[in-house]
């Protein structure tokens, strides 16, 4: 039973508005997938109101329907198509070490595709403001979708990967969790903290990377792809949160701000090592089958984080506003 | 974790990028300073290159010249 949590947000389309009306207690009905934009905002909202359902689920919808049958049969569809477009979008690659490695090389100059860079250089605070305000969907459960994946590894990947997410989840210390972190930031920036406040305005290229953790953090045959999405998130973090702590600098944000881009910079050069010599080695020790897998988390995540910061940085260039519904 | 005398603290070389070190630790500096850090493991920079030294922050990293600029 339940009727806490955040409120269910309103439609971008007929999948999303079927699944809406399927949680709100009507009959579930599927709706063809067919000829419908895998990366859009209806699809993408429809997955991760399903998706949802499996953390905290929303206001007025019962716990107990994480399971129901037609949801999940809902559900199916819409991650079959998400996945296939994925796997027809990313390089046909496979080796793990170079897909990795490739990811270690840092821009000598200015990246004018990267966020974090332009954050850094030329970034406003309502352009941080917004950027906090889409990572939040993400922010606000960091880690928890990583978790999923516990149960699936064995020996030094399981080992190693508790061991991150130990220190993700504050090393025993409510206070240190980084989601509370994140919320810490966002008060300091002006921002509403409430676990999905922001999805009603978040777009469609913010929630796919979202719904890409879940996916690959709900179902076991995609065990790889986590490993590897997780790794990608690892890798880049420490750089990207060095910029983003200096742009908090910059535009006079508050400690509190800081503090969670401080963090990353230190913990995910840690977390990197540690993710790509224990748990990427451990897991391929243990199944090496699962190397194409652990490349194709690396490089759908590399896709879709492309598709959100060009989203982002095109909004941002124009002078106009990234979400849907502009920050007060 | 303890580090007993049966359970040797393990420290790892990572050629070009940091000396990892299981925590806690607390690490002296030349100036007679010293850093503490509680993490499980730790990363300790020796390209001197660090922002947040004795911790690494990736900036041993290799480096590419070009730049990107959105299409």
């Amino acid at each position: 039973m339940t009727v806490t949590g955040p409120p269910l947000p309103s439609a971008r389309g007929e999948l999303s508005a079927a699944v809406l009306s399927a949680l709100l207690g009507g009959r579930p009905h599927a709706v063809s997938v067919d000829g419908r934009d895998p990366y859009g905002d209806d699809l993408q909202l429809a997955l991760y109101l399903l998706y949802e359902l499996h953390y905290q689920g929303f206001a007025g919808v019962p716990e107990e329907r994480e399971w129901d049958v037609g949801l999940l049969a809902l559900r199916r569809p819409l991650e079959r198509r998400f996945l296939q477009a994925l796997r027809a979008d990313v390089p046909p690659l496979s080796d793990a070490e170079q897909a990795l490695g490739d990811l270690l090389v840092e821009p000598v100059g200015h990246d004018g595709t990267s966020v974090s860079h332009h954050l850094e250089r030329d970034g406003e605070l309502w352009q941080l403001r917004e950027y906090a305000a889409v990572r939040s969907l993400y922010h606000l459960k960091e880690a928890d979708p990583h978790a999923w994946v516990i149960p699936r590894l064995r020996g030094r990947a399981k080992a190693a990967m508790v061991a991150v997410e130990f220190d993700e989840f504050g090393a025993g210390r409510a206070e240190e969790i980084h989601a509370q972190l994140f919320a810490d930031l966002m008060r300091d920036l002006g921002l509403e903290t409430a676990y999905g406040h922001y999805l009603e305005a978040a777009p469609a290229e913010a929630l796919a990377t979202v719904n890409l953790m879940s996916l690959f953090g709900l179902h076991r045959a995609l065990r790889g792809a986590l490993v590897g999405h997780f790794a990608t998130v690892e890798v880049t973090s420490s750089p990207a949160s060095r910029r983003l702590a200096s742009a908090l600098r910059r535009l006079g944000a508050g400690a509190a701000a800081q503090r969670f881009y401080d963090e990353h910079v230190e913990a995910d050069a840690v977390h990197e090592q540690v993710v790509r010599h224990e748990v990427v080695g451990g897991l391929l020790d243990d199944e090496p089958r699962l190397e194409p897998d652990i490349v194709f988390g690396v490089h759908a995540t590399g896709l879709l984080e492309d598709r959100l910061g060009a989203h982002l940085l095109k909004a941002w260039r124009q002078q106009r506003s990234a979400l849907r519904v502009p920050l007060s | 974790m303890p580090h007993t005398p049966e359970r040797l603290r393990r420290v790892v070389i990572d050629p070009g990028g940091p000396l990892l070190v299981e925590g806690p630790v607390k690490v002296a500096l030349g100036d007679g300073s010293i850093a503490t850090s509680r993490r499980f493991m730790v990363a300790i920079c020796t390209c001197r290159r660090s922002r947040t030294y004795p911790w690494c922050d990736t900036s041993h990293r290799r480096r590419t010249k070009r730049d990107r600029e959105l299409p």
